[in-house]
């Protein structure tokens, strides 16, 4: 009988359309992926394990630990799927969850579907108390009326409450206070309150957070505890972490605790990947650009970090329009989703203007070109009727595409409408979702103070390189990695995901009447709180990072400024007040100069805990030092020239690091497809990655 | 080949909304104001040298958004085109040559490539204050509405006019705020430069003379389709009583179709009133355009060639008051407009028009003080807060939700940081939606009380008091509005009026009207509604 190897682990992430599997045996990466069962999601994920334990010939019990992450919390809420919830709140505000920001997401359709409330409004129970502002008792909790309620729960059969009271997050007693009224009552009914789920100043987002991970809590704390005990009966005792949304590990029980952090792990896990790419090549601006079969994923790395916000929308009825979902507040790292992927369906508007997605043709029927019963002209049909995709050879040669199933697509719905033939409707497709998604990555740049063009991408998933170097060139951007195991990132980036837990809370002070006494009060309490849950979870060092939001006093949106200091003393204050208004002026051009009376305050803190990693072992980027001059060629067309030019053909397995390829040509693997442009020349790079680079350069 | 072309010139269609969106993301993340921070309270567009509005964000509220169309023409005619310079930005919150009333700043400026002005860029924002009476509709004229800042010079050569902001420090009551947003503009104009400027150059592009023929021609085009498609030719008419200040108002409307032409004449309308509830033209042809586009052309992008179609007319009256006339409310009866023109196109296009609404916003502006302390420092809050809008002909009405403004309503947590107020309630109104196939949605009930130790004065801007929001095709009005204190002491929809220590000011918004008969309402959604709560009779 062998035991737990630690230099053993395995990522295994479970996607809406297939589970994939990632296991690193001391450094040598195989991976594996698998469909996904949404009747039994840990099948899927044992059927992987083994698949891929066979492969690299070990046991199950010599693995070391298993990081998972799981769309089940996303889905439960997509699906509106999960426990009966009731929602206990504040008396006079009832419907905080139903009237939202009282606003509609589509100004101009007069048909419009609002979101609906998780819980609905026959479920909302109202309690008096109330606390002020400042956090002062206003009126006390009427306790009486709490008791009364557990007759009510009962008959009802709630499995689930959430407790959410106005302005919690500055004095969380009464929902405390509740929730021991009620859970000495209900002993076998799971209680979540929201100044622990998401002590943050606002209630809407903040009633969402606790409803939501109310609402699938007992799902997950059901699926976790079979899949630890099918893990078990199989031989695998290692320990389980989760990752959670903002990109870090997190236990079990801390996951059934806080299962609303599991939302997001899966693209969390392809920013870390990114993220890991970023820190071996010493890269300190990356964007790292996800995309697959239905949507593109934009997230920003800087310095190696995933840029992370504290509020993220889930679950959008109206597919990727902001404002159509449900808010959520809880540390997550911060990403773009747009509607644009290979199987992105395109179309025609009443100007006559090319539309892609947000409608997929998904896996089944799929595309046109894969002789499977889809008739619409999809992104991966384009990308084949341009060349860039070789008929014979897409995946592994499993799938024969068929460009005349793809021309006739085009014909189907596009060419009329455009007055062009295939090829030049094809072209359109291309340019325009690849513009939709390079929009997309600017505004999310101007939205994080950055600027765009200052990047390196990074770019995996099945359709990126197709479309990378095209984007870059749209985008001012001189340098794209494509790594290897492009594939499977997610799964790759659990594999080097640090143990860590954010702690972050709302407590308004302004710079000019600086209370540190209970500033420091506060950031003790959440250093205490951050570390705990890393140090209870793993035996390792910890390195904390402390982040204040802060805006001028007036202004509605707060930037993050980090804090060097775990302890403040008053000296400190106008070295906080220099950090603002260096970073403002990194976000938005300039400092407001004329108004030097005009106050500044932190809205909201942020304390980190990350275990301390060996940062991994750097890569120099390699110069070409040898010009691939063997190869095939074929005519594909350049969209930066606007014609059909001569492609050289080359295989990505036959080349060796510091190999050139000048563009424009086409490098080919078993996966996927990169596409050198005629702007760019690729460089086959140490680890396997290929670097894009601008000839401009 | 043609094509090609086309396809290039859509990607730089998309490239340059975009563009526009920046500059309005911009703006959200760095202004003072509450509404314009929180509430989207905004607008950004881009505009052909000769003032022709190219593409607009899509953030943004109606108001603004149309009105603002037609400002850059006024600019183009007071600043020549000799005077205008690199790094200039101009300046106004004429309510004729803006949008609609002295809080909302226009700013344009102009965007050169090669000496050569490509474009222009403006933007419009409310600023919390702008001197005068303050925010309400108790001026007899604009003169006490408070600052007007004619068409001038922001900067020039890019530097600011100090006096300007010498003169704007001492004209309004919260200064920091409102130069904040001065310059929060001025610097969201200058991001849609460098963007624009950063895509032409990629495309190779020397102007956008070819690309603004392309956008307006499809848009032209698509609009122009739309409206043979879905509108017959015809005319038709409609009116509608609102609460008006001191007296109703009767609000007329006269919609032709003809010659692939909209027509919309305000005849018959109420005259100029003697408060400031007036509405400029340019407003009121913001809010028409806006319900006409809802109907028949919702997908096609705002620009000036999708607005060419509709022809706004008025004689002098409330909907076309003229310089002097109090205008800062002018959205109370701005809002109205979209009913006022339902009405009309519900006789063109019988059961497929949506019920009238609550409409107007139910925003309140509170002075807050400590107790027995006049002439002091002051606590200025404002507050957004949305009735029912009515049913449709396909589902419900929608509860507490703003229609046919934009707006967001801010977090009350937040808003109770802002001043010593307490609210303590602010949830859905039961029974106000008004019954039909299709009911209507419903309003809210608000109630305020001032802090231990405070009281405030409020500005009422309330409507829909003595006239509810109308059903249509059999169905009922929606419930009336309700201003009163908690003692049962009913109060004014509109001006400034004192709230005591210790009492609540007690606010029931409209709820929507029904849609169809009554009686033929399915009965799981009776059922639904009765189990939620929404009806309780």
């Amino acid at each position: 009988m062998r035991t737990h190897d630690p230099g053993i682990r395995l990522g295994a992430d479970i996607g809406g359309t297939f589970t994939d599997i990632a296991l690193d045996v001391h450094g040598e990466i195989r991976s594996t992926k698998v469909l996904t069962d949404h009747h039994a999601l840990e099948s899927a994920v044992l059927e992987g394990i083994e698949k891929v334990t066979r492969l690299a010939e070990i046991e199950l019990a010599e693995i070391g630990y298993i990081i998972h992450g799981t769309t089940l919390a996303t889905n439960a809420l997509i699906e509106r799927r999960g426990a009966k919830t009731a929602l206990l709140t504040t008396e006079g505000f009832r419907d905080v969850i139903e009237m939202r920001t009282e606003s509609r997401f589509d100004q101009y359709d007069l048909a419009i579907q609002l979101p609906q409330p998780l819980i609905p409004r026959q479920y909302r129970y109202t309690v008096a108390g109330r606390i002020d502002a400042r956090g002062k008792v206003l009126q006390a909790l009427d306790e009486g009326a709490i008791g009364k309620l557990v007759s009510k729960i009962k008959a009802e059969q709630f499995e689930s409450i959430a407790i959410g009271f106005i302005h919690s997050y500055l004095d969380p007693s009464h929902e405390q206070q509740a929730r021991e009224i009620l859970s000495s009552r209900l002993p076998d009914v799971s209680i979540s309150i929201s100044s622990d789920v998401s002590p943050q100043m606002r209630e809407y987002p903040r009633f969402c957070t606790v409803c939501a991970n109310a609402f699938v809590r007992p799902k997950i704390e059901r699926y976790l505890t079979r899949l630890q005990a099918l893990l078990e009966s199989k031989g695998a005792n290692c320990p389980l972490y989760l990752m959670h949304s903002a990109g870090g590990l997190m236990s079990v029980d801390t996951a059934k605790q806080y299962p609303v952090r599991l939302i997001e792990s899966g693209p969390a896990g392809g920013a870390m990947f990114a993220a890991d790419i970023a820190a071996r090549y010493g890269l300190d601006k990356v964007v790292s650009f996800d995309m697959g079969g239905t949507t593109a994923k934009i997230c920003l790395v800087e310095a190696s970090q995933p840029s992370t916000n504290r509020e993220f929308e889930v679950a959008r009825s109206h597919r990727f329009c902001k404002g159509s979902g449900m808010p959520i507040s809880i540390p997550v790292i911060d990403m773009i989703e747009i509607g644009a992927g290979g199987g992105s369906i395109a179309w025609t508007d009443t100007m006559g203007r090319i539309q892609i997605g947000p409608h997929s043709a998904g896996s089944s029927p799929g595309p046109a070109c894969y002789q499977r019963g889809g008739q619409n002209p999809t992104v991966t049909d384009a990308d084949l009727l341009l060349g860039k995709i070789d008929p014979d050879q897409f995946a592994d040669g499993k799938i024969q595409l068929s460009s005349q199933n793809a021309t006739a697509a085009m014909h189907r719905d596009l060419t009329d409408t455009l007055g062009c033939d295939a090829m030049t409707a094809a072209f359109g497709i291309c340019e325009v979702v690849d513009e939709n998604m390079a929009n997309a990555a600017r505004v999310h740049a101007v939205e994080n103070g950055r600027n765009i063009a200052d990047n390196v991408m990074i770019a995996f998933g099945g359709a990126a390189p197709l479309h990378a170097a095209r984007i870059c060139e749209k985008l001012g951007i001189s340098q794209c990695l494509i790594p290897p195991g492009a594939g499977v990132g997610s799964a790759i980036g659990f594999l080097i995901a640090p143990f860590s837990f954010e702690a972050v809370a709302s407590q308004v002070v302004s710079l000019n009447d600086f209370d540190i006494t209970s500033v420091n009060r506060l950031l003790t309490e959440l250093i205490a709180t951050a570390e705990t849950f890393v140090h209870n979870e793993a035996h390792v060092n910890t390195v904390l990072e402390i982040t204040a939001f802060m805006r001028y006093q007036g202004q509605g949106w707060e930037i993050p400024v980090p804090i060097s200091m775990q302890h403040l003393k008053s000296k400190h204050v106008a070295m906080i007040k220099t950090a603002f208004e260096q970073c403002y002026k990194d976000f938005f051009g300039r400092t407001i100069e004329v108004l030097d009376d005009l106050e500044i305050e932190i809205v909201t803190w942020s304390v980190k805990a990350t275990e301390h990693k060996t940062p991994p072992a750097t890569i120099a980027m390699i110069d070409a030092n040898n010009n691939v001059s063997q190869f095939d060629v074929r005519t594909v067309f350049d969209p930066a020239l606007g014609e059909n030019v001569p492609h050289s053909i080359v295989y990505r397995a036959n080349l060796a690091t510091g190999d050139q390829i000048l563009g424009p040509a086409i490098i080919v693997e078993s996966q996927t497809t990169t596409v050198v442009s005629s702007r760019f020349d690729a460089i086959m790079q140490s680890d396997g990655s290929i670097l894009l680079v601008s000839k401009l350069e | 080949m043609n094509g090609r072309f086309d396809i290039q010139m859509q990607v730089m269609w998309n490239r340059l909304i975009s563009v526009v969106e920046e500059q309005a993301m911009t703006l959200l993340r760095t202004a003072f104001s509450t509404s314009v921070r929180e509430a989207g309270d905004l607008s950004a567009g881009v505009y052909t040298p000769d003032g022709r509005m190219l593409a607009q964000a899509i953030t943004g509220t109606p108001g603004h958004v149309n009105t603002m169309s037609e400002s850059v023409l006024h600019f183009l005619a007071e600043i020549h085109r000799d005077e205008m310079f690199a790094g200039d930005c101009y300046v106004t919150n004429d309510p004729w040559k803006g949008t609609g009333h002295l809080h909302d700043i226009t700013m344009v400026a102009p965007t050169f490539k090669n000496g050569r002005i490509v474009a222009f860029f403006a933007c419009t924002a409310h600023v919390v204050d702008i001197g005068g009476r303050g925010f309400g509709a108790d001026s007899q004229s604009v003169y006490e509405e408070g600052l007007l800042i004619p068409i001038l010079k922001f900067a020039s050569h890019g530097e600011v006019n100090r006096d300007l902001i010498k003169i704007v420090r001492n004209a309004v009551r919260e200064p920091d705020k409102v130069i904040g947003d001065f310059y929060s503009l001025a610097a969201c104009n200058e991001v849609g430069h460098r963007r624009l400027l950063e895509m032409m150059n990629d495309a190779g592009l020397d102007d956008l003379d070819e690309l603004g023929h392309f956008i307006f021609t499809r848009s032209r085009k698509g609009t122009l389709e739309r409206l043979s498609e879905h509108l017959p030719e015809g005319s038709w008419c409609n009116s509608l009583v609102v609460d008006g200040y001191d007296e109703p108002i009767r609000l007329v409307v006269k919609l032709t179709h003809a010659d692939a032409k909209i027509k919309v004449d305000f005849t018959g309308t109420g005259p100029v009133s003697r408060w400031g509830i007036n509405c400029p033209v340019n407003y009121s042809k913001a809010y028409a355009c806006y319900a006409i586009k809802c109907i028949l052309a919702p997908d096609i992008p705002n620009n000036f060639a999708s607005l060419e179609p509709i022809e706004v007319s008025s004689p002098v009256n409330i909907l076309n008051a003229v310089h002097p006339a109090p205008v800062a409310l002018r959205h109370v009866l701005g809002h109205m407009i979209p009913d006022l023109i339902f009405g009309a196109l519900a006789k063109a296009l019988p059961g497929q028009i949506q019920a009238e609404g609550a409409s107007s916003l139910w925003n309140v502006h509170f002075s807050v003080r400590p107790v027995g302390v006049r002439g002091g420092r002051t606590s200025e809050v404002l507050m957004f807060n949305s009735g029912g809008t009515g049913a449709r002909p396909q589902s419900d009405g929608l509860s507490a939700t703003a229609f046919p403004s934009g707006v967001q309503t801010m977090p009350i947590e937040a808003t109770e940081h802002t001043g010593p107020i307490v609210i303590w309630r602010k949830e859905l109104r039961p029974d106000s939606g008004g019954i039909g196939r299709l009911r209507g949605g419903l309003g809210q009930v608000i109630e305020i009380a001032p802090a231990d130790g405070y009281e405030f004065d409020f500005s009422a801007m309330f409507d829909r008091v003595n006239h509810p929001a109308a059903g249509r095709e059999g169905g009922g009005a929606g419930g009336a509005g309700v201003v009163q204190l908690d003692d049962g002491t009913r109060l004014r929809q509109k001006g400034w009026q004192y709230v005591s220590a210790g009492r609540r000011l007690i606010l029931k918004a409209p709820g929507g009207g029904g849609f169809g008969a009554p009686e033929d309402r399915c009965p799981e959604a009776i059922e639904h509604d009765r189990r939620a709560g929404y009806v309780t009779k």
